[in-house]
C-alpha cells in the first residue's frame, strides 16, 4: 500500500469521473494531434506538388554587367563575352551540408547557332533530369538521343520544322526528334540538345553556362542551401527563387498559425474540463481527504495523490489522442486533397511531444484541485459531513 | 511513557457577536495505559475537546502537551506526523475508504511509512486478527456489517500500534451485541497498555472505562477514577471510585 496505490485503487472506483476527466483530455489532444498531422500531410503533399514547378535555385557565372532583358524581351543589340562555369565543378553541390535537400542538379550550356539563315539560341541540357526541373513539358515526339534536337514550339514554327527534319550543323547532320508544346516561356523560341552534343557544336566541352537546381522539399532552407553552393562554388553567382519559396512558406505558416490557434482553444476547453472535474472529484472525497490528513498525511503527500491520478490519465489520454489523433487525419485527408497517397507516418517527435503535452495539461490542470485536497482542514473536512 | 496535558483549553468558533465558545477552559491530565470516557449531552462540546486531543483542531487559548511536546506549537506538517506516530482514530461513522479492501484499509496509516509491502501487509493482516477480521480482509467496506466496518475502523486505527486510541462514539451507531463486543475490544487494547480516549453518550460504553470526565456547556463538570479489576469482558468490579480533584475544573 503506497499512496500510488491510493490513487489506483480510486481511479479503478470511480471509473466514470476518470473517463470524463479521460475524455477532456483525449479531446484536446487528439485535436492536437490531428491539426499538426494534417498540417504535416499537407505541407508534404505541397511541397511534393510544388517539386513540379522545378527549379528554384540557379548557378550562374559571376558576371559584371547589368542585364538589359526583362520578360524575354532585349533591349538593344547588346552581347558580351558570357563567362562559363566548369562542368566538373557543379559535383561540388553534393558536398554541401543540405545536399539531401537537393532534388535535381540540371547544368545547361547556352549558344547561339544559325540555322536556314536565321539566329537560334541552342540549349544543352540534361534530359535525364528535365522531368524534375521541367515537369510542364509536353513533347510531341520524344526527347532527343544522339544527335537529335527538340526544338521549342516557337523556334520551329519560326524555322519552319517539324519531327523528324534533318539540318546539317557545322558538318553534323541533326534529326528534330520532336517539338515541344507552348509552354509560354523563353523555352519555346530554342532548340534543345543533350548538354555534350551542344558542348561539342558550340566547342564548350566540359564548361556549362549555367545550371538549375531544385531543392523544393519540407523546411528547405532555402537561403542557407544558396549560401552553401555559394561556399563551394566562389567563381558563380548563386540565386533563389525567392517568390515561389516564400509564397509557399507564407501559406504554410498562415496554415501553421491557425493549427496552433486552433489547438490552443481546444486544449484550454480540455484543461478547464480537467480542472472542472478534478475539483468535483476533491470535493466529494472530502471525508477521504479528511481521513488521510486525521492519520497523519502531509499536505504534499495529498498532492501526490491527486496529481499521481491526473498523471495516470493524463498518460493514457496521451497515447489514446496519438492513435486517435491520426486516425482522425487519416479520414481528414480526402476532405483536403484529390492526392490519394498522402503520407502519414508514426512521428516519434509528435508522440513524444504530445505524450508530454498531455501530462504538463494534465498535471497543470489539477495542480489547483490537488492544492485544495492538500490544504483541507481535516477536522472542518470531517465535520463537514 | 505517554503523559497526556491540557492545560485551559479553550476552542471558540466564529468571530465577534457570533463568537460560540465551545470548550471553556478545560484543563485535565492522563497518564499512560488510561482507558477515559468523556461524557455529556449533545452539544457540551466533548467532541471539540475530542479533535483538539487529537491535534485536528487548534485550541484559541491553551495548551496540549503529550510528554514534552507542545502539540499545537507544532507546525501543519510537524503535527500531522504527530498524529500518525502517538495517536490512532476511531470515527462514529468509520469513515473507511470505500474503494479499499479491509486490509487495504488497514494499512493506509503505513502507505506513507517507508517499509516493505510485505511488512506492511503482514502488519495490517494482525491488526485485522487482532479485531477478529482475518477471514475478511479482501471484502470491500460495503461487503461487511457495521460492526464489522468499526472493526475494520480499529484495525486502521492500531495498525501501527500508536500508544493513544481517540474514540469518537465507537458505539453509536451499532446495537447493544455488537456495542459490547467493540468495547471488550477496546478493554483488550487497553489491557495491552494502550491509553484510550472514548466520546460517548452511552453508560454502558463508559462502563469499561477507568475514568469519567463529564462535560457541560464546554466545562468539565466532573472527573471520577474507578479503580477496577478486569474479569471477563462485562464482568468489571469496580473496587474503588474516588474524584481526581485538582486535576480538573469542577
Amino acid at each position: 500500500m503506497t499512496l500510488r496505490t491510493i490513487a489506483l485503487c480510486n481511479l479503478k472506483r470511480r471509473k466514470a469521473k476518470a473517463a470524463f476527466v479521460l475524455v477532456g483530455l483525449l479531446v484536446g489532444i487528439s485535436s492536437v494531434v490531428a491539426f499538426v498531422s494534417l498540417v504535416d500531410a499537407l505541407t508534404m503533399d505541397i511541397n511534393h506538388k510544388l517539386e513540379k514547378y522545378g527549379a528554384n535555385i540557379l548557378v550562374l557565372p559571376k558576371m559584371e554587367n547589368l542585364s538589359l532583358t526583362y520578360g524575354g524581351l532585349s533591349l538593344g543589340g547588346f552581347s558580351f563575352d558570357m563567362q562559363e562555369i566548369r562542368q566538373k565543378d557543379l559535383q561540388k553541390i553534393e558536398t554541401i551540408e543540405n545536399a539531401g535537400n537537393v532534388a535535381a542538379v540540371g547544368p545547361m550550356v547556352l549558344g547561339p547557332l544559325q540555322i536556314r539563315g536565321r539566329n537560334v539560341l541552342l540549349a544543352g541540357v540534361d534530359f535525364e533530369v528535365s522531368s524534375y526541373l521541367r515537369p510542364w513539358w509536353n513533347v510531341q515526339g520524344e526527347l532527343p538521343m544522339g544527335q537529335g534536337v527538340l526544338a521549342g514550339s516557337e523556334a520551329a514554327r519560326i524555322l519552319g520544322i517539324r519531327q523528324g527534319d534533318r539540318f546539317g550543323i557545322n558538318d553534323r547532320e541533326l534529326l528534330v526528334t520532336g517539338i515541344l508544346e507552348p509552354t509560354g516561356s523563353q523555352d519555346d523560341q530554342i532548340l534543345f540538345a543533350s548538354l555534350t552534343l551542344a558542348q561539342s557544336i558550340l566547342g564548350k566541352e566540359g564548361r556549362i553556362s549555367m545550371a538549375e537546381v531544385a531543392a523544393l522539399c519540407a523546411g528547405c532552407p532555402i537561403e542557407e542551401m544558396v549560401r552553401q553552393i555559394s561556399g563551394v562554388l566562389p567563381g558563380a553567382k548563386v540565386m533563389a527563387i525567392k517568390q515561389v519559396v516564400e509564397g509557399r512558406m507564407e501559406t504554410l505558416s498562415h496554415l501553421r498559425k491557425v493549427v496552433y490557434g486552433l489547438s490552443g482553444l481546444v486544449m484550454a476547453v480540455g484543461a478547464l474540463v480537467v480542472l472542472v472535474t478534478m475539483m468535483g472529484s476533491v470535493r466529494e472525497r472530502t471525508s477521504e481527504f479528511g481521513i488521510f490528513r486525521a492519520i497523519g498525511y502531509k499536505k504534499s503527500q495529498m498532492m501526490q495523490i491527486v496529481l499521481f491520478e491526473a498523471s495516470i490519465i493524463s498518460v493514457l489520454a496521451g497515447v489514446l489522442g496519438y492513435i486517435l489523433g491520426l486516425g482522425g487525419t487519416r479520414l481528414a485527408i480526402p476532405f483536403f486533397t484529390e492526392s490519394h497517397h498522402v503520407p502519414l507516418h508514426f512521428d516519434p517527435m509528435l508522440a513524444g511531444g504530445v505524450l508530454a503535452l498531455a501530462l504538463v495539461l494534465g498535471l497543470v490542470s489539477s495542480t489547483y484541485p490537488a492544492l485544495q485536497a492538500a490544504r483541507m482542514d481535516p477536522n472542518e473536512a470531517l465535520r463537514a459531513l | 511513557m505517554n503523559t497526556m496535558q491540557a492545560e485551559n483549553l479553550i476552542k471558540q468558533y466564529g468571530v465577534g457577536e457570533t463568537t460560540v465558545t465551545a470548550v471553556r477552559g478545560i484543563s485535565f491530565g492522563m497518564e499512560e495505559g488510561d482507558f477515559v470516557a468523556i461524557m455529556g449531552e449533545s452539544g457540551s462540546g466533548k467532541s471539540t475537546l475530542l479533535t483538539m486531543l487529537g491535534a485536528l483542531n487548534t485550541p484559541t487559548e491553551g495548551r496540549y502537551l503529550v510528554d514534552d511536546i507542545d502539540v499545537y506549537a507544532l507546525g501543519s506538517e510537524q503535527r500531522a506526523e504527530f498524529r500518525r506516530e502517538f495517536l490512532g482514530f476511531v470515527f462514529q461513522s468509520f469513515y473507511l475508504i470505500p474503494y479499499l479492501s479491509l486490509i487495504e484499509n488497514a494499512m493506509l496509516p503505513l502507505a506513507t511509512v517507508r517499509m516493505s509491502a510485505k511488512d506492511k501487509r503482514s502488519m495490517a493482516q494482525a491488526a485485522l486478527d487482532r479485531v477478529g477480521l482475518a477471514d475478511k480482509a479482501t471484502r470491500l467496506p460495503n461487503q461487511i456489517s457495521g460492526g464489522e466496518q468499526e472493526r475494520a475502523a480499529i484495525a486502521r486505527a492500531i495498525v501501527n500500534e500508536p500508544p493513544i486510541l481517540l474514540a469518537d462514539e465507537p458505539t453509536g451507531n451499532l446495537d447493544t451485541k455488537t456495542s459490547q463486543e467493540i468495547m471488550r475490544l477496546f478493554q483488550g487494547l487497553n489491557r495491552e497498555g494502550v491509553t484510550i480516549v472514548m466520546v460517548t453518550h452511552s453508560l454502558d460504553a463508559a462502563e469499561y472505562a477507568d475514568r469519567f470526565l463529564r462535560i457541560s456547556d464546554g466545562l468539565l463538570i466532573e472527573d471520577e477514577r474507578h479503580v477496577k479489576t478486569y474479569g471477563m469482558p462485562g464482568e468489571q468490579q469496580y473496587q474503588e471510585h474516588k474524584p481526581m480533584a485538582g486535576l480538573g475544573r469542577i
